[in-house]
C-alpha cells in the first residue's frame, strides 16, 4: 500500500527548478519569506529547539527531585527552572508547533495558494519568535541593576502579588510578561489568519461541510484563540501598568485583588489547554482514518463536538481555583461545567473507536503514536474528571497529581500526536520517508519513559506532595516514587534524541516518498512532495470530503454518502 | 481500615440514582480501588500526609467522594480501553489480507446518540455526589464549642493567633481533639501578610488558599490525638518548599495545659539575662516579639515560647541547641532565601542568645 | 494523468466566499472586544474599592459634547464610504475630513479632561484604584481612537492626493467597521465610567 501512488505529481521537481544561491541568499530567502510552507517549517523548527531546551530544564528538575534533600540546584534555580519549563513548553513549544503544522497544512488541504494574509503570517511568526528569545534573554539581563542575570521565577501562571515589584524586584518578571505578551500577539495574528483562510480561501467545491476535519478543528481552535488569548493580553498590560507606572490592579496593599489575576489568567489558561489539544485531535482525525482505511466515523458529530468543546471551555476556568474560597455555589457550578466537557470529548473518543472498528489497521509509526495518544488521553481525561469534583480537588489541587494529570495530556496526548504528525507529514514536507525502524525505537522508548515518569507521578500527589517544591523530606515516603519518575525521564531523553536523529538522517537518506506515500485522501497528497511554492498548478475542485478517495474509487465516490 | 464503609456508602449513592447494573460495576471497581488506596495509605503510614488516610470529618467526606469518583472513572477506563484493545487486535492488518479497502461506514445516529446520553447520565450522578460533599463541608454549622484560630501566612512561615485565648504562636498549631459526641472543631480564619499561600493538612481536610486582602475560612476536627503534617500548597516564593505545617491534636487536658503555658508571659530566667540583653540590643526586636519584653516586631515568628516548640524554620528543622545556633548564625544554611538575614553576631553573643532562646518555654 | 486536472470539475455553481478584509476585521474586533471586556470588568470590580480619594463622583464630569462628536463621526465615515462607492471622490474626502475632525475633537477633550484631573484634582494612575482603572480603560480606548485617526488621516491624504478611486471602497469600508467598533466601545465605557461608576 505504501508504494501505491495513483497520483502523479504535476510539478515534477520544483527543487531542481529553484536556483541555488549562496548561504546568505538562502538565509535571506527564509527571513523574508511569506510562503506559508516556509513559515510553517520555521515555526516547527523553532518549537523543536525550544522543546529540547525546556526538556533539558525538566531533566534538571528531575535530577534535583530524584532523591530527598538534594542540593543539586539551589531553590532559586529550581523555581526558575519550572517557570521557564512551563512557560516555554506552553508558549514556545506547544503553540508554535501546532501553528506550524496548521500553517503548512491548511492551505494545502483546502486547495489554496497561501494563507489569507501572508505578510501578517510572517509578522506573527517573527513576533512570537522574538518573544521566545526575549524570555531566554532574561538569563543575561533579568535582574537589571541587581547583579547577574536571572530568569523569572514566578511560575507559569505568575500569581499576584508575587509578581508585584516588592516581591519580584529586578526585570526578570518583566521579561516573562513581555515575552508572553508578544507570543500572544503573534498567536492572535496567526489565529486570525487561519480563520480568514478557512472562510475565504477554499477551492471551488470545498464547502464548510466538506473541509477536512483538521481544518475544522484548527478553525475552532483559532476562534478560541482570539477570544481566550486577548484576556491574557489585557492582564499582561495591567501587570505592566502596575510594574512600570505604579498602578494598583494587583497591588494587594492598595486594595488590589490577587484573585482578579487568577480569574483573568485562567479565563485564558483553561481555553489555552484546549487550544493546545484540539490540533492534536485534528491530527488524529486525519491519521486514524487513513491507517484504518476507513472514512472518519460521524463527521458531523465530530464537528459539533469540537464546537461544543470550544463553547464550554470558555465557562470552566474556575476549576483551577477550587481552593481559592469562591464559595459552595461557584464551586458546584464550575464542577458541573467542567464535567460537561467530558461529553463532547467522549464523543470524539468513541468516534475514533468506531473508525477503527471494522477497519484494516496498519501499525505504521504515525499510527502507533496515535494509538498511544488514544489510551493516554483517555486516562488523562479521567484524572481531569477526578480533579473537577471540587472536594477531590481540595486534596489533589497543586499536588503532583495535577502535574501528572496535565503531563498526561500535554505529553501523553499532545506530544504523542505531534510525533505522529511528524512521521505522517514529514514525507510531504521533505519528499523523504522517515525511518520506520528508528520510529519504532522512538515510540517504544518514549512509551516506557512516559509511563515510568507520569504514571508514578500520581502517587506522590496522593501522598501529599505539593508541586513546585525544590526538595522534600526523606521521611514522607515520596522518595522511591520520585526516583522512578526521574528514571523515566532518561528513557524520554534517549527517545527524543533518536527522533531528532531520525529527522536529520531521513532528510538525507530517507527513501523517496512520492506524492502520496500513505495512499491518503486529502488534497495535500495530490501535489508533489515537497509541494511547489504555488502548491497546485491548477486550482483543484472537490466534490466530497475525500477528493482523492473519489479519484481512486470512481465507481463509489464519497459524494454519494454525504 | 474501614474502606468497606465508604464502598458501601458509594454504592448506596449510585443505587439511589441509577440502580442495580451500574451498582454492580461501581462496587466491583471501587473494591479494587479501595484495595489500592489501602495500600497507598499503608505505604503512607509513617509519612502521614496521604489523602487516603483521613482522620477528620472534612477529610473523611472528601475521601468517600474520592473513592466514588475514582471507582466510576476506573470503570470507564476499563470498559473503554478494553474495547479499544479488542478493536486493535480484532481489526489489525494481517499479512494475507486482500488489498481491498474495508467497508466504508460514515456514521450512525443511533450509536452516536447512545454514547452521548450515557456520559450525560454519568455526569449527572457524579455532579450530585460532588455537590453534596461541597455543601456539607463548606456550609457545616459551627457549634458553640468551636475554637477560633486566625491563620496568617507569611513568606515561609505561619502565624497562629487565638483571639479568645490571647495566644500568638508560630508554625505549630495546637488544637483540641474533637470527638463525635461533643464536637470541638477548630475554625481557621485565614489571610496572608504577603503573597498567596495554601493551608494543607491532607489527613484533616482539603487545602484552602491563604490570600492577601481576602479572608477564607475552613474547619478541622481531628479525631485522634497526635501530630498531623502538611505544608504550604501554593507557590509563594523561594522557600515555598520549606513552609511546613504541623498540627498537634491534643487531648482536652493536654490542650488546656498548653493554653495555660502559652498564656504566661515569656519566662525571664536569671541565668539567661545576658542573652536577653543581646537580643534586645540587636535588630532581632524589629522583627520578633517576645512577650513581656521590648521586642514587639511582627515581621518574623513570635518567639515568646520558642522552646516549647519541636521545630524551627517553619517545621523544617528540629529544635535543638545546635540547630538553633546554626540557624541564628546563618538562616540560609537551612533555608536559603528565607527572609531573616544573617545577623553576624559574635560567637559569644550568639551562644548567649541561643541559650536565652532555649529557656523560652 | 495530472491530478489537478483529474480532480477539477467545471464549476457548476458560482463559488463565492466572504471577503478576507471583512473577516479579518471581524476577528480583530472579537479579539479587541475581549480585551476591552477584561478592562471593563476590572473597572467594575474595583468600583468604590479605592482606599483613598478622590472618587469618581468628586472629579468626573459627563463628557457629553465629545461623546456627541465621536458618535456622529460614525455617521460621517459611513457617508464617506457610501460616496466613495458611488465614485464621488471629492465628497468622500469631505466626509472623511469631517470624521477626522470629529475624532480629533474627541481626543482633544479627553486630553483636556486628563489635564484637569492630573493638575487640578491630583488624580494620577498611581493615586488609587480609581486612578489606575480609569486611566487604563479610558486610555486604552483613546489609544484605539488615535490609531483609527491615523489610519483615517492616511486615507484622507491619499484621497486628497487623488490616489483613491471607487475600487478602494472595500478597504475604506473595513476601516469604517473598525471606527464603528471604537464608537461602540465608547458607549460602553461611557456608561460604565461616567454613568454607573459615578
Ligand atoms: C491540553 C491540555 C489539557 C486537557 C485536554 C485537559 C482536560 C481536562 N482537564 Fe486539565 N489541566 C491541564 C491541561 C489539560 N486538561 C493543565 C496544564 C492543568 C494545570 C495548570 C496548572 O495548574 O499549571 C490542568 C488542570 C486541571 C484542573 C485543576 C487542577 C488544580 O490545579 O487544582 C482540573 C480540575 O477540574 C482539570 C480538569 C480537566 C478536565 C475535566 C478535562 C476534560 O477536558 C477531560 C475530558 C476527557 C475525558 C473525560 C475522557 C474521555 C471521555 C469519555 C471516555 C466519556 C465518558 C467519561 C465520563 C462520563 C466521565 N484540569
Ligand atoms: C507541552 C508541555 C509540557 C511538556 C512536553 C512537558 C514535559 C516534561 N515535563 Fe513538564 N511542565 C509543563 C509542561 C510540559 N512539560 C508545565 C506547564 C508545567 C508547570 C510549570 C509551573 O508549575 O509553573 C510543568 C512542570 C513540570 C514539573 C513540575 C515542577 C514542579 O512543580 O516543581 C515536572 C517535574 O517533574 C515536569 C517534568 C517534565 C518532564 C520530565 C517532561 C518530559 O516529558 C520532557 C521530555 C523531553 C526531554 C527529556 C527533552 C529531550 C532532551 C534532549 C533531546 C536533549 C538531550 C541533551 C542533553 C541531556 C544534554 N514538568
Ligand atoms: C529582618 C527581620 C528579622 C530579623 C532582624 C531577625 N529575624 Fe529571626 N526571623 C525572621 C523571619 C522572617 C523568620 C522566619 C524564617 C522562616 O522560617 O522562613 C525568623 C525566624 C527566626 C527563628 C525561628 C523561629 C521559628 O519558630 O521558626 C528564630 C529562633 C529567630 N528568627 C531568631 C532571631 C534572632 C535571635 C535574631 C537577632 C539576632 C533575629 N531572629 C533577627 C526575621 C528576622
Ligand atoms: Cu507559602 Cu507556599
Ligand atoms: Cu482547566
Amino acid at each position: 500500500m505504501v508504494t501505491h501512488t495513483p497520483v502523479t505529481s504535476i510539478a515534477n521537481s520544483s527543487a531542481a527548478a529553484r536556483k541555488h544561491g549562496g548561504a546568505f541568499d538562502v538565509l535571506q530567502e527564509w527571513i523574508t519569506t511569506v510562503d506559508h510552507k516556509k513559515i510553517g517549517l520555521m515555526y516547527i523548527g523553532y518549537a523543536l529547539i525550544f522543546l529540547v531546551i525546556a526538556g533539558i530544564e525538566a531533566l534538571l528538575m528531575r535530577v534535583q527531585l530524584a532523591v530527598p534533600n538534594n542540593t543539586f540546584v539551589s531553590p532559586q534555580t529550581f523555581n526558575r527552572l519550572f517557570t521557564m519549563h512551563g512557560t516555554t513548553m506552553v508558549f514556545f513549544v506547544g503553540m508554535p508547533i501546532l501553528f506550524g503544522f496548521g500553517n503548512y497544512l491548511i492551505p494545502l488541504m483546502i486547495g489554496a495558494r497561501d494563507m489569507a494574509f501572508p505578510r501578517l503570517n510572517a509578522f506573527s511568526f517573527w513576533i512570537s519568535a522574538l518573544g521566545g528569545v526575549l524570555l531566554y534573554f532574561s538569563y543575561f539581563a533579568g535582574s537589571g541593576l541587581y547583579g547577574a542575570g536571572t530568569a523569572p521565577d514566578v511560575g507559569w501562571f505568575a500569581y499576584a502579588p508575587l509578581t508585584a515589584r516588592v516581591f519580584s524586584p529586578g526585570h526578570s518578571t518583566d521579561y516573562w510578561t513581555l515575552s508572553v505578551l508578544l507570543s500572544g500577539i503573534g498567536s492572535i495574528g496567526t489565529a486570525l489568519n487561519i480563520v480568514a483562510t478557512t472562510l475565504c480561501m477554499r477551492c471551488p467545491g470545498m464547502k464548510l461541510s466538506r473541509m477536512p476535519l483538521l481544518v475544522w478543528l484548527y478553525f475552532v481552535t483559532s476562534c478560541i484563540a482570539f477570544i481566550a488569548i486577548s484576556p491574557l493580553t489585557a492582564a499582561q498590560i495591567m501587570l505592566l501598568i502596575d510594574r512600570y507606572l505604579g498602578g494598583h490592579f494587583f497591588d494587594t496593599q492598595a486594595g488590589g485583588s490577587a484573585v482578579l489575576w487568577m480569574h483573568f489568567f485562567w479565563i485564558f489558561g483553561h481555553p489555552e489547554v484546549y487550544i493546545l489539544v484540539l490540533p492534536a485531535f485534528a491530527f488524529a482525525n486525519e491519521i486514524i482514518p487513513v491507517f484504518s482505511r476507513k472514512a472518519i466515523f460521524g463527521y458531523p458529530a465530530m464537528v459539533a463536538a469540537t464546537i461544543g468543546i470550544g463553547f464550554i471551555s470558555m465557562g470552566v476556568w474556575a476549576h483551577h481555583m477550587f481552593t481559592v474560597g469562591l464559595g459552595p455555589n461557584a464551586n458546584a457550578f464550575f464542577t458541573l461545567a467542567t464535567m460537561v466537557i467530558a461529553v463532547p470529548t467522549g464523543i470524539k473518543i468513541f468516534n475514533w473507536l468506531a473508525t477503527l472498528w471494522g477497519g484494516n489497521i496498519h501499525f505504521t509509526t504515525p499510527m502507533i503514536f496515535a494509538i498511544g495518544f488514544l489510551f493516554q488521553f483517555l486516562i488523562a481525561g479521567l484524572t481531569g474528571v477526578m480533579l473537577s469534583a471540587s472536594p477531590f480537588d481540595w486534596q489533589l489541587g497543586n499536588s503532583y497529581f495535577v502535574v501528572a494529570h496535565f503531563h498526561y495530556v500535554l505529553v501523553g496526548a499532545i506530544l504523542f500526536m505531534i510525533f505522529s504528525a511528524f512521521y505522517y507529514w514529514y514525507p510531504k514536507m521533505t519528499g523523504h520517508m522517515m525511518s520506520e525502524k528508528l520510529g519504532k525505537w522512538h515510540f517504544w522508548l518514549f512509551v516506557i519513559g512516559f509511563h515510568l515518569t507520569f504514571d508514578f507521578m500520581h502517587i506522590p500527589g496522593i501522598l501529599g506532595m505539593p508541586r513546585r517544591v525544590y526538595t522534600y523530606e526523606a521521611d514522607r515516603g515520596w522518595a522511591i516514587w520520585n526516583m522512578i519518575v526521574s528514571s523515566g525521564a532518561i528513557f524520554q531523553t534517549i527517545a527524543t534524541l533518536i527522533f531528532v536523529y531520525n529527522l536529520v538522517w531521513s532528510y538525507f537518506k530517507g527513501p523517496e516518498a512520492g506524492a502520496d506515500p500513505w495512499d491518503a485522501w486529502t488534497l495535500e497528497w495530490s501535489t508533489s512532495s515537497p509541494p511547489p511554492s504555488y502548491n497546485f498548478a491548477k486550482t483543484p475542485t472537490v466534490e466530497s470530503r475525500r477528493p482523492l478517495w473519489d479519484l481512486k474509487h470512481p465507481e463509489d465516490p464519497d459524494a454519494n454518502y454525504e | 481500615m474501614s474502606f468497606w464503609i465508604y464502598r458501601a456508602a458509594a454504592s448506596k449513592l449510585i443505587a439511589s440514582t441509577i440502580g442495580a447494573p451500574a451498582r454492580e460495576i461501581a462496587q466491583w471497581a471501587s473494591h479494587g480501588i479501595c484495595r489500592t488506596a489501602g495500600l497507598l495509605a499503608f505505604q503512607a503510614n509513617h509519612s502521614s500526609t496521604s489523602i487516603f488516610a483521613p482522620e477528620g470529618t472534612p477529610a473523611r467526606s472528601i475521601f468517600g467522594l474520592s473513592m466514588f469518583v475514582l471507582g466510576i472513572c476506573a470503570a470507564i477506563f476499563l470498559i473503554v480501553s478494553g474495547l479499544l484493545l479488542f478493536t486493535l487486535i480484532r481489526f489489525r492488518h494481517r499479512d494475507g489480507d486482500s488489498e481491498r479497502e474495508p467497508a466504508q461506514i460514515y456514521g450512525s445516529n443511533q450509536v452516536e446518540l447512545s454514547w452521548t446520553v450515557i456520559p450525560v447520565l454519568i455526569i449527572v450522578v457524579l455532579f450530585l455526589a460532588t455537590a453534596r460533599v461541597i455543601f456539607i463541608t463548606e456550609q457545616a454549622r459551627k457549634p458553640a464549642a468551636a475554637l477560633d484560630v486566625v491563620v496568617i501566612g507569611h513568606q515561609y512561615w505561619w502565624e497562629y493567633r487565638y483571639p479568645k485565648l490571647g495566644i500568638v504562636t508560630a508554625n505549630e498549631l495546637h488544637v483540641p481533639v474533637s470527638d463525635a459526641a461533643h464536637p470541638t472543631p477548630t475554625y481557621l480564619t485565614m489571610s496572608s501578610a504577603d503573597t498567596d499561600h495554601s493551608f494543607w493538612v491532607p489527613e484533616l481536610a482539603g487545602k484552602m488558599d491563604v490570600i492577601p486582602n481576602k479572608v477564607n475560612t475552613m474547619w478541622i476536627d481531628p479525631d485522634k490525638p497526635g501530630l498531623y503534617l502538611g505544608q504550604c500548597a501554593q507557590y509563594c516564593g523561594t522557600q515555598h518548599a520549606k513552609m511546613l505545617i504541623r498540627v498537634y491534636a491534643d487531648s482536652p487536658a493536654d490542650f488546656a495545659a498548653w493554653v495555660a503555658g502559652q498564656q504566661h508571659p515569656a519566662i525571664q530566667s536569671p541565668g539567661a539575662s545576658e542573652g536577653m540583653a543581646v537580643f534586645q540590643r540587636n535588630a532581632c526586636v524589629n522583627c520578633h516579639t517576645i512577650s513581656g519584653t521590648a521586642a514587639q516586631g511582627t515581621f518574623g515568628p513570635d518567639l515568646s515560647h520558642l522552646a516549647s516548640r519541636a521545630t524551627i524554620a517553619s517545621g523544617s528543622v528540629p529544635l535543638t541547641q545546635d540547630n538553633l545556633h546554626a540557624f541564628i548564625d546563618d538562616p540560609a544554611h537551612f533555608k536559603p532565601g528565607a527572609l531573616m538575614p544573617a545577623m553576624h553576631l559574635s560567637d559569644h553573643d550568639l551562644d548567649a542568645v541561643t541559650q536565652y532562646l532555649m529557656t523560652l518555654r | 494523468m495530472s491530478t489537478a486536472v483529474a480532480i477539477s470539475h467545471p464549476a457548476s455553481e458560482e463559488w463565492k466566499q466572504p471577503s478576507r478584509g471583512i473577516v479579518g476585521m471581524a476577528c480583530l474586533i472579537v479579539a479587541e472586544s475581549a480585551i476591552f471586556i477584561i478592562f471593563v470588568v476590572a473597572y467594575i470590580f474595583y468600583m468604590g474599592k479605592s482606599l483613598s480619594g478622590p472618587t469618581p463622583h468628586d472629579v468626573l464630569d459627563l463628557p457629553i459634547f465629545s461623546t456627541i462628536c465621536l458618535l456622529s463621526s460614525s455617521i460621517t465615515v459611513h457617508f464617506a464610504v457610501h460616496e466613495l462607492r458611488a465614485g464621488k471622490i471629492g465628497r468622500s474626502s469631505w466626509w472623511l475630513a469631517g470624521t477626522v475632525l470629529l475624532g480629533g475633537i474627541f481626543i482633544a477633550s479627553t486630553a483636556r479632561e486628563w489635564y484637569e484631573l492630573i493638575y487640578r484634582h491630583g488624580l494620577t494612575i498611581r493615586t488609587n484604584l480609581f486612578g489606575t482603572t480609569f486611566y487604563s480603560l479610558v486610555g486604552l480606548h483613546a489609544s484605539h481612537v488615535i490609531a483609527g485617526l491615523i489610519m483615517l488621516g492616511i486615507a484622507l491624504i491619499f484621497s486628497l492626493k487623488g490616489k483613491v478611486n471607487s475600487s478602494h471602497a472595500d478597504r475604506l469600508e473595513v476601516l469604517s467597521i473598525y471606527w464603528h467598533f471604537v464608537d461602540a466601545v465608547w458607549v460602553v465605557v461611557f456608561t460604565v465610567v461616567y454613568v454607573l461608576g459615578r
